[in-house]
Parts: structure tokens; C-alpha cells; sequence
């Protein structure tokens, strides 16, 4: 299992200038928010083409990559000391190998073609300049996590990243639900960023250095309960940042904010954190297989969760939501496989970048055109309305399902294969899991294409919420021109990147190299029985949905596992009694001990009335009492603590 | 306490008595705040009432910089030989800690009484002008509304003479090398602290209150602090620290009078530092003086009294942390969760930034309970980032109006973004660095002292503290939430254009957030430069 890592050179020539590519968005991200309304004529088009020109950069930087030696790819670019103190050395820099150019392409390259159609989509928001500036923002905040080369710069980008998407997903201000869902998604981040930043302080407890040059080959090192704990922390960030059980309720959530949103953070980079996160620290899982053990079941778990759950809904985007959860748990099960995985689980980013990106721009194209309805039951039949983004998203749905020979059938069957090869008593089950799966991705999927491009024109005899006809149409070139490039990614990335194990040679040096994994049977089988499953799935969405007529209201009447299903699964009543109960009942416990105990009356609202000065001295007075009471109290509890202490 | 054994009966031997020798230079810094104190009551007394302010302003600002001079010639020395300079018969330690500290408070201290001095955002200055009218009154709102400056309205400058003696109090507080001196310092900082919370031009019912609460409890503490030493001198014969080290370290002396000394010391410290459950004073005095004073005390009162703490534990009671630490374990955990919960529940920005500074008081203590090098560098580059931020919060705070003067029920904050985008951005800058977020002062200073209490094998304690700000880390949103999220009232606080002292105040706040989280190596450097000496 010990991989011989590659050594680490300094970067030079053209990668002098790789501080570029976090710079540029930034720059960008400084001059829109920081230029004011000056800059509202021009900014979105500034915005755009710091992305493009860093997505060129980058594009510069990894075909020289390509021409070195497997061995040399790996560079560092150092940028100068962050802390230095006692033992505690912290550098800012750059790791420039094969893994964080792959992201970076990914993250400048998708991002650039959102980017653009985001012109189209926000073009009647008063707050688009603003809007650029925060996308601007994520993208540097991205590129820092994946190219920082060591732990707390990468902590830095990982926070960074949060805190843009929290700015975006309450976008629409006047939603409450938009603020709801954006609180909970920072919510449920830190949980996660607690879990990354304890890991950090037990790597740096036990080798003291956070650089990734350091930590990675002394791995063997750390001895192996802590570095169980720290693959489990690890994995418990990658859990808040990817949406993965338990922490995966915030992600549909967080559809909230535009579909722009949706597709670069939600769909296509941020959520992937998650899977860059234990692919990057591949030296430390390699080492400790209860932590991959534990990755693998997080991913299935939450594969099989999202794509019931994606089964249930009405909402276009909540199903594609789910429909991501489910594919980053087919990522998260792929790391989680160790060796024989990683490459796999980058493989599956990849192609799900292009093909989610491309769903989620066609579902924006959609709701452009129907007066931003989400509903499905109240659209149909809108293939003939909609040519070019019919055949457009159609790609995606294709790609995702897993159809012969497009994108998703190359991945998601490659992690299949995996993860029934992997051995051990969970593999056949991990595998039947990911086979069930698919099954269910293509069911929901078809759903979703039969509600909403075909059947009877519901929407012909209903009125937008805002009282008006539909009048659907066909979105404007800046909208569907950037589409295409990512259709033609979702039919074409997954052959280019697996075929002969292209993507998984060039990760070789950050990743290690795939271990074939050898299957119980014939490896044949599981794209034939993937296919299999997978047109059961179609046909039985056709036999559901397809043949009958789609009613406007959402049944109420419905079987248990529906109701279960649209329930979320019951993740939020889980964690409301597991989490939000407790920490409202200790709120309420220290308010009543602070305010009724100690002071009697309620102070925040007794200052409030600030003016009211008699009645105010009224309250007051006689509280120093009960404060001098308190101190005492603890005094005494204090002495008594110590001489527990000395005299036990 | 310098004539212990000299009795009335030994007279001859008065000729043999010797002045200590006092090393001038390395006490400079303190000698010059304590002496334009008194300077600047002279001011006060024989100044015309006209030329008083720019006089007042003039002085402290000369005196904050010659102090900072001085401060910077011993430092010179210090750095080529690290030497510590034990002087005034072995009662002030002017070492590493107390060097970098006073450096901290003459800095805090500047951007504070540019905070105080301020006349243009409140018109006539934040303080009254009259302090003895009685609340209520025709004569007092007359002095509220302060529109016309006039001699009865503009602002008295009291203020300045006692600022200068709470500094020099804190300075000697700090450095002091054993309980008595440590106790005298602290009655002289604390003294015209409660004084300077009941100079309120505005809701000064409220401003009197808070005053006479923190000199009641203040006065409850010192008592505390008063037996505490009492008990100790009993234990060791000797109120120097370094005596009750030694007496601690092998004797078979009673423990009980050692522990209950530490522990009613304890108290009287944690009570200044405002640490929970000791902090039940903090959001009362923290809303109800007048803003630039609670700028003040939670930026310059923490950094002394965590100074002392760090100086108590590390020199006396080293060798009898096993006793004492799962204490201030339950102290540090009690602060940090009294400090981020009840943080959620609050409606006023001002005791909400209270509620902050006790949880960072807990954060802090984390830090000091480590006794190692890497704590004690840890907590005090922590105490510089944290009262630099907070202070420039509160800076803020003073902008931000109505007619009633400071608007700051956080209701009143909404949609502020939109009225005043580069306040609210400041605000928000200054939150998230409140919340620890990277590339802010908070970030590094929790890294620090979080790794230090990691690697002194303190790791239940990190994990209480990371959650612990993961919870605060939320009401610190939630304000940048309705600051950005929210309409803005129709009536809401309008925004004033700050003077050019606040404005440097809150500018210096902001850079010094900003460049500790970028690149504080050259503090951190600083902090580590030497341990406490005795």
C-alpha cells in the first residue's frame, strides 16, 4: 500500500505567475463590490473575463504539466510565510500537480461557461454587478482551497467558499425561505468545518507541520487511532462541504438562491470540496482502512438516500438537488475505495461537472421561459417550445443515467465495478447498493423528462403565481450558447477521460496509481446489468408517469415510502431532535438562570426601554445584589473545587 | 512593606537604609502616563474652560506617543541582551510579556482616546457636560440635545486625566511582582474606570447605573483579591510571587491557606477579565457607558487582566497547576458556553459584543491555563488581535444613530448595507473577525492559542472552544445577516459621518485586524520574545 510520492519541486517559468489564477477572480471580485454603482454598466462582463482569462491560464499551465515526466509534475509555488512561530510554521503557497489542475480547469472552465449565462439570467436583476462580484468571490475562494499546499489555506478557501455561498443562496432577499435555507446551509457547514479544523490541529499535534509536502510522506508517522480520528474529522468536513449523510439536508435547501447558483456551486465545484478533500489526502486514507471503510458507507448511504428522495419531488431543481447528493455519494463511496477509487471518484466529478452543469442550466432555461415556475406538474409538452433546450438537456439526462457510451456510463460503472471488486464483507453490498441506485437515477430522471418536456400542456389552462399566462419560449442565445459546450462535455468527457485510463494516469502522481480491482466475476457483467437496471428504471417512470395523466396538485394521498420520501427521509425531524431541541432547550436553560435567577427580569428588553428612566431604576435597582450573590456563589463553588482537588 | 522587619525601635539604623535603585529607563513608560496624568489635572484645574479640550488632546496624544518612545528605546536593549529588568525593590518585572503588553495597551490606548476625544458624530462629545445634573431634569436634556455648543454643553474633559491613570494603573497592573503592588494597581485602574462609565451624555440614568453596579461588584472583587492575598501572605510569608512559588514548591505548610488564596485571588482577576461566571457585570456596564469608554475597558481592561493572570499562574503557581487546572478547565468551558449562547439571544449590539468578549474571555483562558511558551506568546498576540477588533467594533457602534443618540437595538441595524455600505462592510469585516474567520486577526489568534493548548495536551478543551465558536460564530452572522439581508427600517438610524478621530480609530482597528491575519509572523515573532522574569 505505500506509494513512493512523487518529489516536490519548485515552480518555475510560466508557473512563477500561478498566483494569477486565485488573483484575477479576486481582483475582479474587489472591483465589483468595492466600485459601486460605477462599475454597474460594465462589471458583469468584467467578471466574466477574469474567470475566462484565469480558465486560459490554466489551460496554458496544464498542457506544460503534460509535457514533464510523471515525477516532476508535482510543483510548489511558495508565496511567503503566513505564520511563523515556535514550532508552528505556516507558508502561503501553491501546489500546482495534476490533481488541483484538473480542478482548476474544471473550476475556471465550468465556471467561466456559468459565468456567461448567468449575463442572460440575472439580466433583469437589479443587483446583477453585486451578483458577479460574489461569483467572482467563489471562484477565488474555490481555487485557493484546491491549489493551497497546505492544510490552513486550504481551510481558509474552504471557509471562503461557504461564506460566498451563503452570500448566494440568500440572493432573493425577499424570501424568507431564501434566508431559512442560507442559514442552514452555514449551518450545517461549520459542523463540517469544525470536524476539518480539529483535523488540521491533531495532523499538526502529531507531525508538527500542516504542509501537505510534510504531512504526506511522513504519514506512517502518526500512530493509528489518531490517525483513524483524523481520517473520520476529515471526512466529517467533507460531509458538511459535499452535502453527504448526515449532514445532506442543506444542499436541496439551498436551491433557494439562482439557478447560476445552483449549477457552479451546488451542482459542478463547491460540492465536490468534499471528494478533493480525501482524494488530496489519499497518503492518509491509504493508511487507515476503517477510515475508508467509513468513507465507502457514508457515499452509499447517501447515494441510496438521494436518489429515493430525488423520486418524490415535484420541484425541478429539488429533484436535480437530490440527483447531485446521490451522484457526490457515488463520488464520496469511489475515494472511499482507496487505490482502486480515486481516480474513479475524480473521473465521475468530472463528467457530472458537465452533465449536472448542463441540467441545471436547462432546468434555468426552462424556468427563464415559464415565469420562473419550478413545479412540474404544471409544465408538459414543452419539448416543441423549447427545441434547443429539449435536445440540450436531454444530453444531460442521457449522460446521467448512464446510456451507452455517453459520460455517465463510463464513470458510474467503473465505480460500480469498483466497488464490488473491493473485497471484504461490504463489497457486494456497497456494490448491490450502487447497482439499486442507478436503477432509481434512471427512474426519477425519466420522471423528471416526462413531466416536464412531454405529455399534455398543463400549463395551458393554469396562471403563474403572479397572475400571468405561460408563454413558454425558447432563452436567448447568451443563455443556451454557453450550454453546448457542456452538452457536448456530457456526450463525449466520459470516453475521452477513461478510455485506456487517461485521467487515471495523468492523477498518478497526486493520487497514486489505479490498482485494477479484480471482480468476482466476469467484469463484463456490470455494464450489462448497469444498462439493465438502469432501462427497468426508465421503463418503469414510462409505466408511472409516462402512460398516465400528471394531476396539477401534488396527490395527498399517498403510500408510506412517498410520504417518507417527501419527507426528506425525515433527515430534518432527525436533526431537529438530535440537534436544534437540545441547543434551544440550553439557550432557554442559561437565558432563565442569567435573566430569572440572577437579575429577575429580562434585560435585553428592560435596556431597551431605555428612555423610560423611572422605570428603568425600578428594575435595576437591587440587581447588584443578585449579581454580588452570583459571585459569591461562584467564589465559593471555586474554593470548594480546589480544595476537592487538593485534599482528595 | 519595605520596613517588614525595620520596627519604631530600630531608629538607628535609619542612615543604613537604602532607597531601592530604580532602573529609570526600563519603567519610563509608565512613569510618563502616571506623571502627565497628574499633568493633565493640572490642565484641568488652571487651563481656560476654552483651550481645555485641544489641551487634553494634545497632552495624551504626546504622552501615549513619548510612552510608546520610551517603550521603544528599552526595547532596543531588551532585544540585544533579554534582559529582564526586576527594579523598584523587586516590585515591578519588566520582562518580555510586560514589554509586548504595554506595547499593546499604549497602541489600544491611542485608537481609544481617539475614540473618546471624538466632538463631531456626538455634537459636543460623548461625554456630559455637566455630570452632577441629575438625570431627568430640564438642565440634562438641554445637555443631551447639545446641539448649541455652548459652554454649558460641550463636554468635560474629566475624561482625559482618568484615562491616563486607568492606563498607567493597567501598565503597573501587569507588570507587578507581587500581590500588594499587583492590588494597588488595580484599585488605580479600575477607580476612574467607574468614574468614566457614569460620564454618559446620553441615557444617563443607565450610564449611572452601570457605574455604581461595576463599582459595587468591582469593590466585591478587590475584597476578594484583598483576602485572597491575605491568605497567601499567611501561607508564604512573603506577598512576592516568586516567594510563594518557593514556598509552595517544598514545604510542609498548610495547602488549605495556599488554595484558598488562589482561589479568591482568582476571582478577583477573572472577575476583571470579565470570565464567566464571573462576568454578570459585563453587558450591564458594557451597554450602559458611554460607548468609547466600553471601547476602553474591552480592549485595555482584558489585555491587563489576562496580563496579570498569565503573570500569577506562570510565576507562583506553576508548580501547582495539577491542583488548580481542571478549575479553570471548568472556568474556561462555563465562560466560552455562557459567553456563545447567551451571544444568540441578544437584541443590542452592545451586549452582544459584551456576551463576545466574555466567550473570548473563555477562548483566552484556554490559552493562559497552558503555561508553556507557545500559550503564553498564543494569549498574548490573542489579546492584541482581539481588543484591536472590538475596539473598532465599537467604533463603529458610536456611527451608527437616531435622534436619541446611538441606535443600537439590533433592529435598528437593518438593511444597513443599503444606507451605508462601506460602515456596514467594516462592521462585518470586524464580525467575521470575531468569528475567527481566515485571513482575520480572529483566525490567527484562536490558531495560536488553540494549537498551544493542543500541544500542552489540552484537546477535550480545543474541541469545546471549536464548538464553542462555531455557535458564536452565528450571532456574529446574524447581524451581517440583517445588515445586508433585511430592509431597512423606515424610520431607521442614520449613518454619521465620522469625524477624523473615530475615523482613524476605526481605520487603525481594521488594518490591524487585516494585517495580523495576514501576516502575523512579525507579532507573533514579538510575543515570543521572552518569558516572564521575577
Amino acid at each position: 500500500m505505500t506509494e513512493v510520492l512523487p518529489s516536490v519541486a519548485a515552480a518555475e517559468g510560466t508557473a512563477l505567475y500561478a498566483w494569477l489564477l486565485v488573483a484575477l477572480p479576486a481582483f475582479g471580485a474587489l472591483v465589483l463590490l468595492a466600485g459601486g454603482r460605477r462599475t454597474n454598466a460594465w462589471g458583469h462582463l468584467l467578471g466574466c473575463a477574469t474567470v475566462l482569462a484565469a480558465f486560459g491560464y490554466g489551460v496554458v499551465l496544464f498542457s506544460q504539466t503534460l509535457g514533464f515526466d510523471a515525477a516532476q509534475r508535482t510543483r510548489e509555488l511558495g508565496l511567503g510565510t503566513f505564520f511563523a512561530v515556535n514550532s508552528l510554521q505556516v507558508n502561503y503557497g501553491l501546489r500546482l500537480d495534476p490533481l488541483s489542475l484538473t480542478f482548476v480547469l474544471l473550476i475556471t472552465g465550468v465556471g467561466g461557461l456559468i459565468h456567461l449565462y448567468a449575463i442572460g439570467y440575472m439580466a433583469h436583476d437589479p443587483g446583477r454587478r453585486r451578483f458577479f462580484g460574489y461569483f467572482n468571490l467563489f471562484v477565488a475562494a474555490m481555487l485557493v482551497l484546491v491549489l493551497s499546499n497546505n492544510f490552513v489555506t486550504l481551510y481558509l478557501g474552504w471557509e471562503g467558499v461557504g461564506l460566498a455561498s451563503y452570500l448566494l443562496i440568500g440572493w432573493y432577499q425577499d424570501r424568507p425561505s431564501a434566508a431559512t435555507a442560507a442559514k442552514k446551509a452555514f449551518l450545517m457547514n461549520r459542523v463540517g468545518d469544525v470536524g476539518l479544523a480539529l483535523a488540521i490541529f491533531l495532523i499538526w499535534r502529531s507531525l508538527g507541520t500542516v504542509q501537505f509536502s510534510e504531512v504526506f510522506p511522513r504519514a506512517g508517522e502518526i500512530g493509528g487511532p489518531t490517525l483513524l480520528a483524523i481520517t473520520l474529522l476529515l471526512l466529517l468536513g467533507a460531509c458538511g462541504k459535499s452535502g453527504q449523510f448526515p449532514l445532506q439536508a442543506w444542499l436541496p435547501d439551498a436551491m433557494e438562491g439562482p439557478t447560476p447558483v445552483s449549477a457552479l456551486i451546488h451542482a459542478a465545484t463547491m460540492v465536490t470540496a468534499g471528494v478533493y478533500l480525501v482524494a488530496r489526502c489519499s497518503p492518509l486514507y491509504n493508511l487507515s482502512p476503517n477510515g475508508r471503510l467509513a468513507v465507502a458507507a457514508v457515499g452509499v448511504i447517501t447515494l441510496l438516500i438521494g436518489s429515493i428522495i430525488g423520486c418524490a419531488y415535484d420541484d425541478i431543481k429539488k429533484v436535480l438537488a437530490y440527483s447531485t447528493v446521490s451522484q457526490i455519494g457515488y463520488m464520496i463511496l469511489a475515494v472511499g475505495l482507496g487505490p482502486a477509487g480515486y481516480a474513479l471518484g475524480i473521473v465521475h466529478l468530472l463528467t457530472h461537472g458537465f452533465f449536472k452543469a448542463a441540467l441545471f442550466l436547462g432546468a434555468g432555461s426552462v424556468m427563464h421561459g415559464m415565469h420562473d415556475e419550478i413545479d412540474m406538474r404544471r409544465m408538459g409538452g414543452l419539448a416543441r417550445h423549447m427545441p434547443i433546450t429539449f435536445v440540450i438537456f436531454s444530453t444531460g439526462y442521457l449522460a446521467l443515467i448512464g446510456f451507452p457510451f455517453l459520460s455517465g456510463y463510463y464513470s458510474k460503472d467503473a465505480i460500480i465495478e469498483a466497488a464490488y471488486a473491493a473485497g471484504g464483507a461490504a463489497a457486494g453490498l456497497f456494490g448491490t447498493i450502487a447497482l439499486l441506485a442507478a436503477g432509481l437515477t434512471a427512474f426519477y430522471m425519466t420522471r423528471l423528462m416526462l413531466m416536464t418536456f412531454f405529455g399534455e400542456e398543463r400549463w395551458r389552462n393554469l396562471r403563474s403565481a403572479d397572475g400571468h399566462e405561460y408563454h413558454p419560449h425558447e432563452s436567448p442565445p447568451v443563455m443556451w450558447v454557453p450550454m453546448v459546450p457542456l452538452a457536448i462535455g456530457s456526450l463525449v468527457a466520459g470516453y475521452f477521460l477513461a478510455s485506456g485510463g487517461r485521467l487515471a494516469r495523468w492523477l498518478e502522481p497526486s493520487v497514486g496509481s489505479l490498482v485494477a480491482a479484480e471482480a468476482p466475476f466476469p467484469p463484463v457483467l456490470v455494464p450489462i446489468f448497469t444498462v439493465l437496471v438502469s432501462a427497468v428504471g426508465v421503463l418503469a417512470a414510462w409505466l408511472f408517469v409516462g402512460r398516465n395523466p400528471v394531476p396539477v396538485v401534488r396527490p395527498k394521498r399517498v403510500s408510506l415510502p412517498v410520504a417518507a420520501a417527501r419527507a426528506d427521509l425525515y433527515a430534518n425531524a432527525i436533526n431537529e431532535t438530535l440537534i436544534a431541541r437540545p441547543g434551544t432547550w440550553l439557550t432557554r436553560a442559561l437565558v432563565f438562570v442569567d435573566n430569572k435567577g440572577v437579575d429577575g427580569v429580562v434585560n435585553g428588553t428592560a435596556a431597551l426601554l431605555g428612555g423610560s428612566s423611572g422605570r428603568l431604576r425600578r428594575l435595576q435597582t437591587g440587581f447588584v445584589r443578585s449579581y454580588a450573590l452570583g459571585m459569591l456563589g461562584g467564589a465559593i463553588v471555586v474554593i470548594a473545587f480546589l480544595l476537592a482537588v487538593s485534599y482528595s | 512593606m519595605l520596613g517588614g522587619e525595620a520596627g519604631v525601635g530600630v531608629v538607628a539604623q535609619v542612615p543604613h537604609l537604602q532607597a531601592p535603585t530604580v532602573d529609570y529607563g526600563a519603567i519610563a513608560p509608565v512613569l510618563i502616563v502616571l506623571g502627565a496624568a497628574c499633568l493633565s489635572v493640572l490642565v484641568e484645574a488652571f487651563v481656560a474652560r476654552s483651550a481645555r479640550w485641544s489641551s487634553q488632546v494634545a497632552l495624551t496624544l504626546l504622552t501615549l506617543g513619548a510612552a510608546g518612545a520610551a517603550l521603544g528605546v528599552h526595547l532596543y536593549s531588551f532585544a540585544a541582551d533579554g534582559r529582564n529588568v526586576v527594579t523598584l525593590a523587586g516590585t515591578i518585572s519588566v520582562d518580555g510579556p510586560a514589554l509586548f503588553l504595554w506595547g499593546t495597551l499604549l497602541a489600544l490606548g491611542l485608537a481609544a482616546v481617539l475614540l473618546i476625544a471624538d466632538r463631531s458624530v456626538e455634537p459636543g462629545g460623548a461625554f456630559s457636560a455637566d455630570a452632577a445634573v441629575r438625570p431627568g431634569t430640564a438642565a440634562d436634556r438641554a445637555q443631551a440635545e447639545g446641539a448649541v455648543r455652548t459652554a454649558e454643553t460641550v463636554m468635560q474633559t474629566e475624561v482625559f486625566p482618568l484615562f491616563l491613570f486607568s492606563l498607567g494603573g493597567m501598565m503597573v497592573f501587569l507588570a507587578a511582582n507581587d500581590l500588594l503592588t499587583m492590588f494597588v494597581a488595580l484599585e488605580v485602574l479600575s477607580l476612574p474606570l467607574y468614574l468614566m462609565c457614569g460620564l454618559a451624555r446620553r441615557r444617563r440614568l443607565l450610564a449611572q447605573e452601570a457605574a455604581v453596579k461595576y463599582f459595587l461588584l468591582g469593590a466585591f472583587s478587590s475584597a476578594f483579591f484583598l483576602y485572597g492575598v491575605a491568605l497567601l501572605y499567611g501561607y508564604a510569608g512573603s506577598v512576592s510571587l516568586a516567594r510563594i512559588a518557593e514556598a509552595s514548591a517544598g514545604s510542609n505548610r498548610p495547602d488549605m491557606l495556599l488554595f484558598c488564596g488562589l482561589a479568591l485571588l482568582m476571582v478577583g482577576l477573572l472577575f476583571k477579565g470579565s470570565v464567566g461566571p464571573f462576568h454578570t457585570w459585563t453587558p450591564d456596564v458594557y451597554q450602559g457607558a458611554a460607548t468609547p469608554v466600553t471601547a476602553f475597558m474591552a480592549a485595555c481592561t482584558k489585555v491587563a487582566a489576562f496580563g496579570a493572570i498569565l503573570r500569577v499562574l506562570t510565576v507562583a503557581f506553576e508548580g501547582t497547576r495539577w491542583e488548580w487546572r481542571g478549575l479553570l478547565w471548568a472556568v474556561a468551558i462555563a465562560s466560552m458556553v455562557i459567553g456563545a449562547v447567551l451571544g444568540l439571544t441578544q437584541t443590542d449590539v452592545k451586549r452582544m459584543i459584551a456576551y463576545s468578549s466574555v466567550a473570548h474571555a473563555g477562548f483566552l483562558l484556554v490559552g493562559a491555563i497552558a503555561l508553556t511558551a507557545q500559550g503564553l506568546s498564543g494569549t498574548m498576540f490573542y489579546l492584541l488581535a482581539y481588543g484591536f477588533t472590538t475596539l473598532a467594533a465599537f467604533g463603529v457602534v458610536t456611527l451608527v444613530r437616531n435622534a436619541d443618540g446611538e441606535a443600537t437595538h439590533l433592529s435598528q441595524w437593518a438593511g444597513l448595507a443599503k444606507r451605508s455600505p462601506l460602515t456596514a462592510a467594516v462592521f462585518a469585516f470586524l464580525l467575521f473577525a470575531l468569528a475567527g474567520i481566515p485571513l482575520t486577526s480572529g483566525f490567527t489568534g484562536k490558531f495560536a492559542v488553540f494549537s498551544a493548548a493542543l500541544a500542552d495536551g489540552m484537546a477535550p478543551l480545543v474541541v469545546i472552544a471549536l464548538v464553542a465558536s462555531a455557535v458564536a460564530a452565528f450571532f456574529y452572522l446574524r447581524v451581517v445577516v440583517l445588515m445586508y439581508f433585511s430592509e431597512p427600517a423606515i424610520d431607521g438610524p442614520t449613518v454619521s459621518v465620522p469625524g477624523a478621530f473615530t475615523t482613524a480609530a476605526i481605520t487603525l482597528g481594521v488594518v490591524v485586524t487585516l494585517l495580523l491575519g495576514v501576516v502575523p509572523t512579525f507579532a507573533l515573532n514579538w510575543a515570543a520574545l521572552g518569558a516572564f522574569g521575577s
